[in-house]
C-alpha cells in the first residue's frame, strides 16, 4: 500500500469541504487535498434542484447545484487537488487516512484534517415504525435522488412522514411530476421545516399538513396499501379513538438527520449528544488536536449558506493551526445550553479569539430574547420576533466580552 | 410438460437446503420447490441466528440428539460453504438460590445430551468473561455459537444447485397427488414435476402440505418473534450471550441481547401467536418493550442505535392455550410411502439442519439406492467473511487486481462493488434487491440503503439493462418503482 502525505486534508466534497478548501488554500496552504466518495463535486446539492439557495450569501436564490458549482468553479481556479471516486475508510487520531478507489489502497498522512462528511436521513427502523415492510418506504433524499438524478418515479399515491424541509420540498417536487400527495403528518405540534417551505411547498399546493399527528401502522404485504395515523398527545402516544387509515402507495420519511460521525468515532473523538456532533472549540478543532469539523457533520444546519461561512473559516484555522498558531489552551470556558436552548456550539471556548455562537431552541416562541450570561454578568444578548427550532440562531462574541468568564450560560428569556 | 425427479423437497428453508445439499452427494435427480422468490425467505432469515449446544431440551427427544449432532457438524459445514460462524459460548444466568438449582439441572441435561465443556462459574469468573454482567452464578456452554443465519441457507443451497439440484423458486404448490409409485407435484406457475420420494419441509405450511396428502394429524401454530437491530456501533460491549436461567412458566428463552456474527446486536425475541403465516408485521407495544429491555441491558444505548426492526415466525405444534414445545417431527409416512414429514421444526432447527439432513438421507436411501457422486464439490468457491474484514494488505492486492474491489458501494457496511455484482449475478439466478440485501450485506447498516440503493439501482439499469419496472424488493408485487419520471 502505499503512502501520500498533504497538509490538509478535506473528506467530503459537498459545500461545507469545498468551501474548507477553498479557505485553507487562499490562507496560503499551497499542499490542500479534497477527498470525495462520489465521482463529481457538490455532495447532495447535486440532487436539491430546488431554489433558494445562496439568499443570505449571495443575495440571489439559486438552485443546490448552481449554488455549489461557484464553489466547484473557485476550487478548480485554484488548482486545489482532489481525489474523486474515493471513500475515506478511516482516520486515526494521529490523521493517518486509509482510502479507498478503484486504482488503489492509500494511506494518507495528513498535517490536519478537516471533517466535511455531512449527515444522513433517520429510516423508518430509525423511529421503529410499526407494522409491515413492504415496498415502497423510501427516505425523502433517497426519493430526491430517484426522481431528480436518475428518472425514476417512486410511487403515485404519496403520504409523507415529518416536516422537515426535504420532506416538504419532496412533497411539491412529487406533486408537480403527476403524484397525489395525500398529506404531510409531523409528530410535533410544530413544523420541523422552515417557514418559507410550508408555505411554498405545502400551501401553495393544498397539500395538509397536520401537526401532532402521526404514522402508527404500515399496511401493506407486497406494495404499501395505506397507513393508519392518529393524534399523538404530549407524551407522544397516539390519542384512542383519533386512527384513521389513509390508502397510498408510498410513504416519504422527512424524520431528521443524523450527522454521518462514524469516521469521527474511529478516530476516538468525543461526540456531543446534544448535536450529534464532534465537540470543538472555538477553532472548530475536535478533541483530536489537529482534526476539524464543519458543516452538518457538525451540526445539522438550517442553510447551506451558513454551511459555507462555518467551512471557511475552518478553512482558515486549520493552515493556522499547521502554522502553529492554534494550540490547545491551557483551559477552556465551557459554554452550556439552560433554559430554551437545545444546543450551543461551540461548546468550549478559548478566550483568545471572537467566536458566533450556534444555537437552536427547543420550542417556538416570540419576542424573546437569547442571553449569553457569565454568572450574572451579561455577556451577549439578541433579542429575536420569532424563535423556532426549524432556524439556528448565530450571535457573535468579542474576546474582549470573555476576559475572566469561567463558564457561559445561554438561554431564551 | 413433466419434468421428473427422484427427490422433491418442497421448502427452501435451512432444512430444506441441508436435505438437498446432503442428496447432492449422490446419483440423485433432486429439486426443491419454494414458493417465495429466493430460499431463506421466512423462519430461516428471521431469527437469532444462535447455534445451540443443546442444554435446554430433554435427553432422548429428537431435538437434543440433533441440535448435539448438528452442533458438531457445523465447524467443518461452514468451512466448506465459507459462512460465518464464531463458538463465542453462552452465559446462562442465576439471580437466586431457585435458579442456581436451575444452572444444575441444566448442566445435567446437557450432560446426558453429550454438550462439551459445560462449566458452573461463580460471579468473578462470569465477570471475566462478560465484565459488568450482574447474576451469583453462571452456566457457561462454550459450545454455543452465533451464524449468519441466512447465509447457512443460502450457502446450503448454492452448494446443491452447484451440484445439479435445480431450484423452483416462485413456485408455489397448488397441487400434490400420490400416484402409488411416487409424487405428482403441481404449482401455481406451471411447474409439472413427479417423484418417488417426496420431503415436506415446508415450515410454517408443513400441516398444509400434510392435508394436500390425506395428513390431517398436524397442525401448525405461527408464533411470533420482534427483533430490533442495534448500530454496530455497540459491538464489543458483548463478548458471550448472556440468557436469564428459564424459569417456570416462561415461553421461549426470554428476551435477551445476542451478536451477530456481523457485528450488530439484536434485541428480542417477544413471544406471540398470530394468525397468518405470513403476519411479520412489527407491534408498537412489542417494539416498546424491547426499547426498555434494551435500555435496562445495555445502558450506553442511544435512540439513533436502533436501526431496524423485523420479526420472524415459529412453526410451533402447541396452540396457544397449550404454549410449550412438542418435539420435532421426522417421520417417513408408512401410509403415504415415500414421504419424508418434517413437522414443526422450530428453535433449534438451524442448529439440527445438517443432522436432519443426515436423517431424511438415510430414510431416502431405504427407498432408493444411493451412490456416492465423485463429482461432489463440498467447497463453496469465495471466501468467508466480507471485504473489509480483510487486512490491509490483502485488500490492496484485491484492489489492484479488480478494480471493482476498490469502489465502496455500501459505505454503512463498506460494501464494494465487487461484492454487490456478485451478489446480482447469484448462481440461483435471483433477481430481487433483497437477494442482493441478503448475500452481500448492502443496505444493512445503519442508513439502510438510503445511500447505496440508489447506487446500486443505477449499476442494475447501466450494467443489467434494468428499467425502472424490473426493480422489485422480493416478491412479483413489490415493485420498488412507478416508472419513469417521463
Amino acid at each position: 500500500m502505499n503512502t501520500i502525505k498533504h497538509d490538509v486534508v478535506v473528506i467530503g466534497g459537498g459545500p461545507a469541504g469545498l468551501a474548507a478548501a477553498i479557505a485553507a488554500r487562499k490562507n496560503g496552504c499551497k499542499d490542500v487535498l479534497l477527498v470525495e466518495r462520489d465521482k463529481r463535486l457538490g455532495g447532495i446539492l447535486n440532487q436539491c434542484i430546488h431554489d433558494g439557495f445562496g439568499l443570505h450569501k449571495f443575495n440571489e436564490a439559486l438552485t443546490g447545484p448552481e449554488y455549489v458549482q461557484r464553489f466547484i468553479d473557485e476550487f478548480n481556479s485554484l488548482g486545489i487537488d482532489s481525489m474523486l471516486s474515493t471513500i475515506v475508510l478511516s482516520v486515526d487520531g494521529k490523521r493517518n487516512l486509509y482510502v479507498s478507489s478503484r486504482k488503489s489502497l492509500t494511506r494518507i498522512e495528513a498535517g490536519a484534517v478537516i471533517l466535511s462528511m455531512g449527515c444522513r436521513e433517520r429510516t423508518a427502523g430509525a423511529i421503529s415504525l410499526p407494522g409491515t415492510r413492504p415496498a415502497g418506504i423510501y427516505t425523502a433524499g433517497a426519493a430526491q435522488n430517484f426522481i431528480n438524478l436518475q428518472n425514476i418515479m417512486v410511487g403515485k399515491k404519496v403520504v409523507i412522514l415529518g416536516s422537515g424541509d426535504i420532506g416538504m420540498i419532496m412533497a411539491r417536487r412529487m406533486t408537480l411530476e403527476g403524484a397525489k400527495v395525500e398529506a404531510v403528518f409531523e409528530i410535533l405540534p410544530y413544523p420541523s421545516g422552515l417557514a418559507r417551505n410550508i408555505q411554498q411547498c405545502l400551501h401553495d399546493y393544498d397539500i395538509p399538513l397536520y401537526l401532532s399527528t402521526s404514522v402508527i401502522e404500515i399496511h401493506g404485504k407486497e406494495r404499501v396499501t395505506g397507513v393508519t395515523v392518529a393524534g399523538i398527545d404530549k407524551n407522544f402516544k397516539p390519542i384512542s379513538g383519533t386512527e384513521r387509515y389513509v390508502p397510498c402507495d408510498t410513504i416519504l420519511l422527512s424524520v431528521g438527520l443524523i450527522p454521518e460521525n462514524e469516521l469521527t468515532r474511529g478516530a476516538g473523538i468525543a461526540i456531543e449528544s446534544r448535536t450529534s456532533g464532534a465537540g470543538v472549540d472555538d477553532a472548530f478543532m475536535t478533541g483530536v488536536p489537529g482534526i476539524f469539523s464543519c458543516g452538518n457533520v457538525l451540526h445539522v444546519h438550517d442553510l447551506v449558506d451558513h454551511v459555507s461561512d462555518e467551512a471557511s473559516l475552518v478553512g482558515e484555522y486549520a493552515v493556522r493551526y499547521l502554522d502553529g498558531e492554534i494550540k490547545t489552551p491551557e483551559s477552556y470556558i465551557r459554554i452550556e445550553p439552560r433554559q430554551g436552548v437545545r444546543y450551543v456550539l461551540p461548546q468550549k471556548v478559548s478566550g483568545m479569539r471572537d467566536f458566533t455562537l450556534s444555537l437552536r431552541v427547543t420550542t417556538p416562541s416570540r419576542d424573546r430574547a437569547v442571553w449569553v450570561k457569565d454568572g450574572d454578568r451579561k455577556v451577549a444578548r439578541k433579542k429575536l420576533i420569532r424563535l423556532h427550532p426549524a432556524e439556528m440562531i448565530r450571535i457573535n462574541i468579542k474576546k474582549e466580552k470573555l476576559q475572566g468568564a469561567k463558564m457561559l450560560e445561554v438561554s431564551v428569556e | 410438460m413433466e419434468k421428473q425427479y427422484d427427490v422433491c423437497i418442497i421448502g427452501a428453508g435451512v432444512v430444506g437446503n441441508a436435505v438437498a445439499r446432503e442428496l447432492s452427494r449422490y446419483h440423485l435427480r433432486a429439486a426443491v420447490v419454494e414458493k417465495e422468490s429466493d430460499v431463506s425467505m421466512g423462519t430461516s432469515s428471521r431469527n437469532s441466528g444462535v447455534i445451540h449446544s443443546g442444554i435446554h431440551y430433554k435427553p432422548g427427544t429428537v431435538r437434543a440428539q440433533l441440535n448435539v449432532q448438528g452442533n458438531a457438524m457445523m465447524t467443518d459445514l461452514c468451512r466448506e460453504l465459507k459462512v460465518k460462524i464464531q463458538y463465542i459460548g453462552k452465559l446462562t444466568i442465576a439471580q437466586d438460590e431457585e435458579d442456581i438449582q436451575t444452572l444444575h439441572s441444566l448442566k445435567e441435561q446437557g450432560e446426558a445430551n453429550g454438550v462439551p465443556g459445560l462449566e458452573i462459574l461463580d460471579a468473578e469468573q462470569m465477570q471475566k468473561i462478560q465484565p459488568g454482567v450482574g447474576g451469583i452464578k453462571a452456566l457457561l456452554s462454550p459450545s454455543t455459537g452465533i451464524i449468519c443465519p441466512y447465509g447457512l441457507a443460502i450457502g446450503l443451497a448454492e452448494n446443491a444447485h452447484a451440484n445439479g439440484v435445480d431450484f423452483y423458486l416462485s413456485h408455489e404448490v397448488s397441487h400434490i397427488s400420490s400416484t402409488g409409485q411416487g409424487f405428482r407435484v403441481k404449482t401455481v406457475a406451471g411447474a409439472d414435476l413427479s417423484c418417488s420420494v417426496l420431503v415436506n419441509a415446508a415450515g410454517l405450511y408443513a400441516d398444509r402440505l400434510c392435508r394436500m396428502l390425506g395428513i390431517t394429524e398436524y397442525s401448525i401454530y405461527p408464533c411470533r418473534g420482534e427483533y430490533l437491530i442495534l448500530d454496530k456501533r455497540l459491538q464489543g460491549s458483548l463478548n458471550v450471550l448472556v440468557y436469564p436461567a428459564p424459569r417456570k412458566g416462561g415461553a421461549g428463552l426470554g428476551i435477551h441481547l445476542t451478536n451477530t456474527v456481523d457485528g450488530n446486536i439484536l434485541i428480542g425475541p417477544s413471544n406471540e401467536y398470530v394468525d397468518a403465516a405470513d403476519d411479520y408485521a412489527c407491534t408498537a407495544q412489542i417494539i416498546e418493550l424491547l426499547k426498555k429491555e434494551g435500555h435496562e441491558l445495555l445502558p450506553g444505548l442511544s435512540t439513533s442505535d436502533f436501526i431496524r426492526n423485523f420479526s420472524g415466525l415459529r412453526p410451533k405444534q402447541t396452540p396457544p392455550e397449550v404454549k410449550g414445545f412438542k418435539d420435532f417431527v421426522i417421520e417417513s409416512r408408512k401410509d403415504v410411502p415415500g414421504f419424508i414429514n418434517l413437522v414443526g421444526i422450530e428453535s433449534p432447527g438451524l442448529t439440527c439442519s445438517p443432522a436432519i439432513a443426515l436423517m431424511v438421507r438415510d430414510m431416502v436411501a431405504e427407498r432408493l439406492p444411493l451412490r456416492e457422486k465423485s463429482s461432489f464439490v463440498a467447497e463453496r468457491p469465495g471466501r468467508v467473511g466480507f471485504f473489509h474484514e480483510l487486512p490491509p494488505n490483502e485488500q490492496a492486492e484485491l484492489v489492484e487486481q479488480n478494480s471493482d474491489y476498490g469502489e465502496i458501494v455500501c459505505r454503512c457496511e463498506q460494501i464494494t462493488k465487487k461484492e454487490v455484482l456478485d451478489a446480482i449475478q447469484n448462481p440461483l439466478g435471483v433477481k430481487t434487491v433483497a437477494a442482493i440485501k441478503y448475500r452481500s450485506r448492502a443496505m444493512m447498516g445503519r442508513c439502510q440503503g438510503g445511500f447505496c440503493l440508489p447506487r446500486i439501482v443505477q449499476i442494475l439499469q447501466k450494467d443489467f439493462g434494468y428499467r425502472p419496472e424490473d426493480y422489485i424488493l422480493n416478491s412479483a408485487g413489490s415493485r420498488l418503482f412507478a416508472g419513469s419520471v417521463r
